[in-house]
């Protein structure tokens, strides 16, 4: 409702109502609680975890070795994080290109019919488990890279990165296609009337009319891969190591809380505190990414009237 | 330098733009089939290697270390638990976190905070709500929840969809025309009577098909189960009724990834089935809520 329409309201609510739109604020400002819940929870776990004798703050952020499971106890966070990295890279290098023209090819060049064909399968694609994508990396990826690249483990990067780009096309594809359905048809016609093909119409102007809608896709799609955990899980292994090699098995951050996970873990141990020393990282990671999105996309939009 | 000149030079220039022209066509129809080709591609390869062990016996049977006699009773039964539950207490809160910021929110600080706020719960990867249920529900909370239960799960997941739920109802809210509230308005009713009887019946198919949607999610997601606790092996179900609520559980999707991650290739057959019944039960809730609105849909046009 606009706000003119909202003032306008003149009738005083009954006392039944009160009650009733009070409930409505509390659920409303539970959101807010979450988030702090989140950040407390990091936050409380955390110093718990670098108060330990045995941790030191520097050594999380300078130690080349993640062991807290073994008897010589390293935390080097640059491990788990670099894995991570690595793999969002990779998947990056597959969703940012795909998904984007795959936006301009559904909002640009195909016909009604086509666009209705293929959308549905992008919203299957988008729904599918991420542990279902896991499955489809170790048992079907893998394998497949295997015959080109005999050095591959059966757990590694690549295989997850692949699989993780093509997850993330259709989240690509539909918000940079909502970018460029915002790009006003004048400023296409305009282009044309200066006798220029359409590929240059794409290119030259539609896209960068759009450009910070599409930005802010592929900063959320970056978001979004450092936080997906199943298929990192499944694919790209258990062993926590130092390497830029997309051939060989890592452990990521998210891997790391689910491995810790699935093992016994009474409150107040170090693995527990572990897994939020970890989860904080994780979660300032993507909490700035997402906030750095909607800044980015507030600060770069072009208005159009 | 004679016309012709330039006209030769021009039309092979005319000739390369046409050429690069054609070729960015082709090249963003090709990437458009690559997640469609990569989703026939794993639907078809799932099915192949699941269906020897899509049988009764597999729906109906616990899991077991001898794989031919493992099934999905109790991660069925998990899910039927959790999921539904987690909409619920989701919808309920998330529906009317919705009406109160399109419907009564006044435009100050405070709503803004709260909407930057929704934007980014929807953001923060599913296995940090994982971490929150752990510390919230299952250790502050055991005396109520009991710990790492079905109730532990359920509210976890529901805190995960609840974006979801309240942007889809926002959504669905702001379709509603403004004149249907001014007419309410024109005749006394009071904002609740407005949007109890006129704005809400509007917005339902919009809103039901956010819930159905995120329910599908819920239904999928393991990495925030696994992180609370639930169990990977489970030989029993909750017993049914309330103490349900506290009984340890485990899901589909865990027990998926439990007999993923095991060595034996004849896990990973039931693995591939029981991914098979998970998508089943999915495509049926998308085609449910295309199903209910587009009835519901037709219903009030009329």
């Amino acid at each position: 409702m606009n706000a003119s329409a909202r003032d306008m309201w003149r009738s005083r609510p009954r006392y039944g109502e009160r009650v009733l739109q009070g409930l409505f604020f509390l659920s409303a400002t539970l959101s807010i609680f979450v988030t702090f819940g989140i950040a407390w929870i990091m936050l409380s776990e955390s110093v718990a975890f670098f108060r330990r004798p045995e941790v030191s703050l520097l050594d999380f952020f300078t130690d080349t070795q993640w062991t807290p499971l073994f008897a010589e106890k390293h935390f080097g966070i640059v491990v788990l994080a670099s894995a991570t990295l690595l793999i969002t890279m990779i998947a990056l290098a597959v969703a940012l290109p795909t998904g984007l023209l795959t936006a301009i090819f559904l909002s640009e060049y195909a016909s009604e019919r086509v666009r209705r064909v293929v959308k549905p399968f992008l919203e299957i694609l988008a729904g599918v488990p991420t542990v279902v994508y896991g499955y489809f990396a170790l048992t079907f990826v893998t394998p497949l890279l295997k015959k080109f690249i005999p050095v591959i483990a059966t757990f590694n990067s690549l295989s997850a990165g692949l699989v993780m780009g093509i997850m993330l096309i259709p989240m690509v594809a539909s918000l940079s296609e909502d970018a460029i359905y915002a790009v006003p048809q004048s400023l296409r016609e305009a282009a044309y009337a200066l006798g220029v093909t359409k590929r240059e119409v794409v290119t030259g102007v539609v896209i960068p009319a759009a450009l910070s809608g599409i930005v802010a896709s592929f900063i959320l799609a970056m978001s979004r891969a450092i936080g997906e955990t199943m298929i990192v899980t499944i694919a790209a292994g258990q062993n926590p190591r130092l390497t830029l090699n997309p051939f060989v098995p890592v452990e990521t951050m998210t891997a790391y809380i689910v491995q810790v996970s699935l093992g016994d873990t009474p409150h107040g141990s170090l693995e527990y505190q572990t897994l939020f020393a970890v989860g904080a990282t994780l979660f300032i990671f993507t909490f700035a990414l997402n906030l750095f999105s909607h800044w980015f996309v507030r600060r770069y939009r072009e208005r159009y009237e | 330098m004679y016309v012709s000149d330039t006209y030769a030079y021009a039309s092979s220039r005319e000739r390369w733009r046409r050429l690069k022209d054609n070729a960015f066509e082709i090249v963003a129809l090709l990437a458009t089939l690559v997640g469609i080709v990569f989703l026939l591609v794993l639907l078809v390869d799932v099915v192949r290697d699941g269906w020897p062990r899509l049988t009764w016996q597999f729906l109906t049977s616990f899991p077991s270390r001898r794989p031919q006699q493992a099934g999905i009773l109790s991660a069925l039964v998990g899910t039927l638990w959790v999921v539904p539950l987690a909409g619920i207490i989701a919808s309920v809160i998330g529906v009317m976190a919705g009406v109160y910021l399109e419907e009564f929110a006044p435009q100050n600080r405070l709503t803004r905070f709260i909407e930057i706020n929704i934007a980014n719960l929807a953001g923060v990867p599913s296995v940090i709500y994982g971490l929150l249920g752990l510390q919230l529900f299952v250790r502050y909370m055991r005396p109520i929840t009991g710990g790492r239960t079905v109730l532990s799960g359920a509210l976890t997941l529901a805190l995960l969809v609840l974006p979801i739920i309240i942007i889809a109802t926002r959504e669905a809210l702001r379709s509603v025309p403004p004149s249907l509230r001014l007419a309410g308005m024109a005749l006394g009713a009071t904002r609740w009577e407005v949007t109890r009887d006129h704005v809400l019946p509007m917005a339902l198919p919009g809103i039901l098909t956010g819930i159905i949607l995120s329910v599908a999610r819920a239904i999928g997601e393991t990495a925030p189960l696994i992180t609370i606790g639930a169990l990977t092996y489970v030989a029993f179900l909750p017993p049914f009724g309330l103490e349900g609520l506290r009984s340890p559980f485990t899901v589909l999707p865990i027990q998926i990834f439990n007999w993923i991650s095991r060595p034996q290739k004849a896990f990973h057959i039931n693995a591939a089935a029981g991914i098979v019944i998970l998508l089943t039960v999915l495509l049926l809730l998308n085609g449910l809520a295309i199903y209910l609105r587009n009835r519901l849909q037709k219903r009030w046009r009329a």
